[in-house]
């Protein structure tokens, strides 16, 4: 917003004209939008077969997994961009961007983490993220005991390391990036890659399949209870490329994992678009966190630039008692296309959704859930919180299907949306498909400016404007918030610190 | 991009019907003919059809629906002083009528080249309807419809005005277009029951000026084999008034589809539906509500009891444009399934661009509290009693809507009367 434009905000209680400021001042604000200077090595621009065998050949890979890609791509030729989404952006022109980027220190992969970049090493360092096996993140030195975490680090198109690997292996963990694991577990890749998300399944999970670089691989055996928790970093550095990374998250049998992810990006005038699948396998008895602090570049405050998110995320409950858990905190990203979903194939599965979606400025998130309920005495809950500030478009979409053989299944939904200012947009669109009568659904939805009473309250305790403000907004978010892991929820409440007492006060 | 198919079938079922040339409405039958033949006739993959086929309602041929004898009860209605026109399969029926000018109702059948009053509202509140979703079927209606009925206030009217659609032919395909406007502090009530033809397209306009108050209560009748799509295209002043509630029992497809404008500050409007099912039974509300204004009210309420498969349907918007501050919207839509073989499918939506709202939506599904029935039985009530006790405490909140008590007792008696019937 041009300076200039301060005169036309009209101001309203409970969101004081200082506070108008700082979301304004906040647009310049992203904390990660710094680049790191380093050689990088290019595909061709473009997208078509041969980039595809280059893709394949660069991860050295079998095959059968180049007549996979291929496959894909021949399909995605064929196939048109969904529109129904509310989203508005110009058309995407895939041949004018690379396909895949590979800083010039990894041509020859290394062995260990000694041998990797030092600028690499400093990157993650200075995301926060050290890649060394000693260290604890960031922000929980504090906790009784020290809490480890296995990082699996993506720069561009490559995976640049991985912590722990030795120690995990020993509980017979395996998690590596997918390049890896192609090679050395191809069969467990063959029997599960596209199996939750099918190759057909839509535009851009097609096109993942056809040129995904990396990304990160997880199998936990039977009855394992993984010792520690799993992230992968994703980190666009290259410009005017895309990055495609695909997860393949396996948990055996009474097996259990909770994986976190996060992400960022320099900050740049042009668009770039980030299109990942993430699928996961969740076996009898077996639980699955995975917990997701998306912070992409949004754009600048005029809407110039940002990431394009087109992410397709799905578990499937397979077993019995299988138990599926999404939480996520979306506070980047120009635009966000992503509907983490549950298959509560198994009987008596279980999937829970909770997401807090905090778009400012031009920002625009299209996001929520699939619950598809096909077993038995299922359950699924989801907790969506919307926040939306400047001119940004914040809509919840969500899908609960509940099949006639999914007797005495349970649904709850919730989903709320916060307007701060007068010209952004809440919205939501939930789709409720009941198919048999045993089974019982409930949706609530609100959209609500912050309450003046609330606030009322606490500025007679003698808080000032902003405070009393950001202590509501807070409160707002709470249900998502203690859903996180603890790591992360240090990290998404200062994010949501960042986004919201930007917004707010 | 629209399929060729959708505007194939567009064109054949308009060339099947042929347009009326002649007379003030010329000019808007022109206009929506070419509306419907841009946006051609829904297909399975419209958003706004993926819960309902419209296949039958697009064939050009009639559809046959085997007459249905209701006199097993009172007739609707019949309990009140009101002005009583009745269509026969959608032709007006001077002999069975009261005498439409008297009460100062014209007929749009009786139609001449005069400027009418009804030109600023005939196909114009429908047109304004069909953005931002296509309805097509109304298009289709403003394009062909011959029968209907043109109602202006300016006063309190002093009777009901109710329409009454006879069912007599089992192949009748009838087109309905009626036009009410209310001028500043005007008030009516209008009345509409029966099945009309076996297969039935109405549409309603009604544009309330200042302070106008309108109540609409309809029942579509109880044949089994029916088909009807219906829209009511509502245009609100400040301060006016609208309310509507309507009963569906049985009927192999309905689809009411309801788009409200309140286009002046304060205004208020309800729209609610009670509807019945019990097998071969396909029942869509679709509703849409623009809040143009600020400080208005709108409510949605929408209660289903489904059993033996059959199906409900619920897509239902609070569009709320930027400006119209101080907005009260809520929505609930709730079914009760009775049996296995039944289905809920609803799309309870929120578009919401000002900040100083309080918008709500609720919907839920499922069987008949259990806990509610064993407390019913303790107390030494039947179980088939106890049942149809709670699925009438269950509609409660849409009849609740009607604001005549004694319209509401009369809508009360034929839902314990279909209940009885369709006891397992």
């Amino acid at each position: 917003m041009a300076l200039g434009d301060e005169d036309q905000i009209e101001v309203r209680d409970g969101v004081d004209r200082e506070t108008i400021e700082t979301v304004q001042a906040m647009a310049g604000k992203y904390k990660y939008g710094w680049e790191t200077r380093i050689e990088t090595e290019y595909a061709p621009k473009g997208l078509n077969e041969d980039i595809v065998r280059l893709i394949s050949e660069k991860n050295g890979e079998p095959d059968w997994m180049l007549d996979w890609r291929l496959a894909a791509y021949r399909r995605w030729v064929k196939m048109e961009e969904p529109r129904w989404a509310m989203l508005s952006y110009p058309a995407i022109d895939y041949q004018d961007q690379y396909y895949y980027a590979k800083p010039k220190s990894m041509a020859v992969k290394p062995k260990s983490l000694d041998e990797v970049d030092p600028k690499l090493l400093a990157t993650y360092e200075k995301l926060g993220i050290p890649l060394k096996e000693q260290m604890l993140l960031a922000g929980v030195e504090g906790a009784d005991e020290p809490r480890r975490v296995a990082v699996d680090a993506v720069f561009d198109s490559v995976s640049v390391g991985t912590t722990f690997k030795e120690e995990l292996k020993k509980a017979g963990v395996v998690f590596c990036p997918i390049s890896e694991a192609i090679r050395d577990y191809p069969e467990l890749v063959r029997k599960y890659l596209g199996t939750v998300v099918p190759q057909s399944d839509n535009f851009f999970a097609t096109l993942n399949s056809a040129v995904f670089s990396d990304g990160s691989f997880v199998y936990v055996p039977e009855g394992v209870r993984c010792p520690m928790e799993l992230s992968t970093y994703f980190r666009i550095n290259a410009e005017n490329t895309g990055q495609f990374e695909r997860t393949l998250i396996i948990c055996d049998k009474g097996a259990y994992v909770s994986y976190l992810e996060g992400c960022t990006a320099p900050k740049r005038d042009t668009n770039q678009l980030h299109a990942a699948v993430v699928e996961i396998v969740v076996l009898d008895e077996a639980e699955v966190k995975y917990s997701t602090v998306q912070n992409w570049y949004p754009g600048d405050e005029e809407g110039r630039g940002g990431i394009y998110n087109f992410v397709t995320k799905r578990a499937d409950c397979r077993g019995a008692r299988a138990k599926m858990m999404w939480t996520q905190v979306e506070t980047g990203s120009a635009i966000t296309w992503k509907y983490p979903s549950c298959i509560l194939r198994g009987d008596e599965s279980q999937g829970e959704f909770y997401s807090i979606a905090i778009t400012n400025n031009a920002q625009q998130a299209d996001t929520g859930t699939k619950m598809v309920h096909l077993g038995k005495n299922t359950r699924s809950r989801i907790v969506s919180k919307g926040i939306s500030a400047g001119r940004a478009q914040n809509i919840y979409r969500g899908l609960v299907s509940i099949h006639p053989k999914a007797a005495n299944s349970r649904n709850y939904t919730q989903c709320d949306s916060l307007l701060i200012g007068d010209r952004c947009g809440a919205h939501t669109v939930p789709y409720i498909e009941v198919k048999n009568t045993s089974s019982r659904v409930e949706h609530e939805a609100t959209t609500s400016k912050v309450d003046d009473d609330q606030l009322f309250y606490c500025r007679s305790r003698g808080m000032d404007e902003e405070e009393a403000v950001a202590l509501v907004v807070n409160g707002f978010c709470r249900e998502v918030l203690q859903a996180l892991p603890m790591e992360f929820a240090m990290e998404a409440q200062s994010l949501v610190a960042i986004s919201l007492e930007g917004s707010v006060g | 991009m629209v399929a060729q198919a959708k505007l194939d079938a567009a064109a054949l079922r308009l060339d099947a019907l042929g347009q009326p040339q002649t007379g003030w409405t010329a000019a808007a039958r022109r206009a929506a003919a070419a509306r419907l033949r841009a946006m051609g006739l829904p297909g399975r993959r419209d958003e706004y059809w993926r819960y309902t086929d419209a296949a039958t309602l697009n064939q050009p041929a009639p559809q046959r629906a085997a007459l249905f004898d209701a006199s097993d009860e009172p007739v609707v209605f019949g309990g009140l002083d009101r002005v009583k026109l009745v269509f026969v399969d959608g032709v007006f029926d001077p002999a069975q009528s009261d005498d439409p000018e008297a009460a100062g109702v014209e007929l749009l059948s009786r139609q001449s080249a005069d400027i009418h009053w009804a030109q600023g509202l005939y196909g114009v509140l429908e047109a304004r309807g069909q953005s931002p979703v296509p309805r097509p079927f109304a298009a289709l209606n403003t394009a062909a419809a011959v029968e209907g009925v043109l109602i202006r206030v300016t006063g309190k009217a002093e009777k009901p005005v109710s329409l009454v659609y006879l069912h007599r032919s089992d192949s009748s395909d009838a087109i309905l277009h009626h036009c009410v406007k209310l001028e500043a502090g005007a008030e009516l009530t209008l009345l509409e029951n029966g099945p009309a033809a076996a297969r039935l397209n109405a549409v309603l306009e009604v544009e309330l000026a200042e302070d106008a108050r309108f109540h609409h209560v309809r029942t579509q009748g109880r044949d089994h084999e029916r088909r009807a799509v219906t829209h009511i295209f509502a245009r609100l002043g400040g301060g006016a008034l609208f309310k509507s509630f309507t009963l569906s029992a049985n009927g192999v497809l309905t689809r009411n589809e309801a788009v409200l404008e309140l286009a002046g500050d304060g205004a208020v409007a309800h729209v609610a539906g009670a509807a019945v099912g019990d097998g071969a039974f396909h029942h869509d509300d679709t509703v849409f509500v623009t809040h143009a204004a600020e400080r208005c009210e709108s409510r949605q309420v929408f209660k289903k009891v489904l059993k033996n498969g059959a199906v409900g349907v619920f897509q239902g918007k609070i569009l709320v444009q930027p400006g119209a501050q101080k907005t009260d919207g809520y929505q609930i839509s709730q079914s009760l399934l009775l049996d296995e073989a039944s289905q809920f499918l609803a799309k309870p939506e929120l578009e919401i661009y000002a900040d100083d709202v309080k918008c709500s939506h609720g919907s839920t599904s499922g069987a008949i509290d259990e806990t509610a029935l064993y407390y019913l039985r303790s107390r030494g009530v039947p179980l088939r009693q106890a049942q149809s006790l709670l699925v009438l405490a269950f509609l409660a909140e849409a009849i609740g809507e009607i604001e005549d008590e004694t319209i509401a007792a009369d809508i009360r008696l034929r839902l314990e009367g279909w209940l009885a019937r369709h006891d397992r």
